[in-house]
């Protein structure tokens, strides 16, 4: 196996400060692509026991650009990406309990990607939030 | 009530609900603060910050914190409009991002809301970077009431979803 893609500990240096700063981190990888997590907190909640939309955006869209710049590793390509857009869609309040999210890459074409996020807590099957994201490659 | 009110709604002051909503929690560790209201618009400011960046390599705000920015005066612009504060939900929130805010620059939400019916409101709102014709984001969104929701009535109301109404609803 060529020595293309890094290691958890590596991408979690990867994450950029302000992920970092709110305490999201990269629980795991499944198949190469980072699980993000965060823990429920001061810095995430909004109303009393809930998280923030405003969060739980946050943790979407790193794990939107997390699993882009796996892939982008794995495919030894180097890329400055530019969001153009994100749409969160909210399914259910985020309970005072640990978040996790991950990306899944729906098209990687040389300039662009788009990217479908889902956000989830005891119960992967029943999502807290999704996201589609549009980032752009120069 | 404020004998100095400058606002011209009774029952809901973005500036008064600002001291309150961003003394803790996710808002009060961003940092956000009160700049602007109107009858239907809330401006909230994200102050720079190094630790929000979206880049090790560039002194420029990450894209999150503007999302919070935007969701957070979204929600004080319903309440604006209302005229009271009563828990909404957000459904959808998109943020479409016209070029980065300049470095080590703070970045300003200004959100109105366009349409409420009982059960929705409608918002869309910019974020720029000190000049409003110069925009860094353009946003819109959808929130749900929760107070209207007639289901919630036979229901013992949760922690933190009580519904307030700040002084008299006399509109």
């Amino acid at each position: 196996m060529p020595d293309s893609s890094k290691d958890l500990e590596e991408q979690q240096l990867d994450l950029p400060p302000y992920a970092r700063a709110l305490g999201i981190a990269i629980t795991e990888l499944e198949d190469g692509v980072p699980v993000l997590s965060v823990e429920f907190g001061q810095s995430v909640e909004g109303r009393p026991q809930h998280y923030h939309g405003g969060a739980t955006a946050g943790l979407l869209e790193n794990a939107g650009y997390a699993a882009l710049r796996a892939r982008l590793i794995a495919d030894g390509r180097e890329a400055r990406l530019k969001p153009v857009n994100i749409t969160v869609q909210y399914l259910s309040a985020g309970k005072a309990c640990p978040s996790f999210a991950k990306g899944r890459i729906t098209r990687l074409g040389r300039r662009n990607a788009n990217i479908t996020v889902e956000a989830w807590q005891d119960d992967r099957d029943r999502p807290i939030a999704t996201a589609i994201m549009n980032i752009l490659m120069a | 009530m404020s004998t100095n009110d400058t606002s011209p709604i009774p029952g809901f002051d973005a500036r008064e609900a600002s001291k309150l909503f961003f003394r803790g929690g996710h808002t009060g560790w961003l940092g956000l603060k009160f700049s602007g209201q109107g009858d239907n618009w809330v401006e909230l400011e994200l102050p720079w910050r190094a630790d929000l960046l979206g880049q090790d390599d560039r002194e420029v705000l990450a894209s999150g914190p503007i999302v919070s920015l935007m969701d957070m005066a979204s929600g004080m612009s319903i309440w604006q409009t209302r005229r009271t504060f009563a828990p909404v939900a957000t459904l959808d929130l998109r943020v479409d991002y016209q070029r980065p805010a300049r470095e080590r620059s703070a970045v300003w939400g200004r959100v109105e809301c366009y349409r409420t019916t009982r059960s929705a409101a409608f918002v869309r709102g910019i974020a720029h970077d000190g000049d409003v014709d110069d925009p860094v984001a353009h946003v819109a969104g959808v929130f749900m009431t929760i107070a209207f929701d007639p289901r919630r009535v036979k229901q013992p109301i949760q922690s933190g979803e009580v519904p307030i109404k700040a002084g008299t609803d006399d509109a």
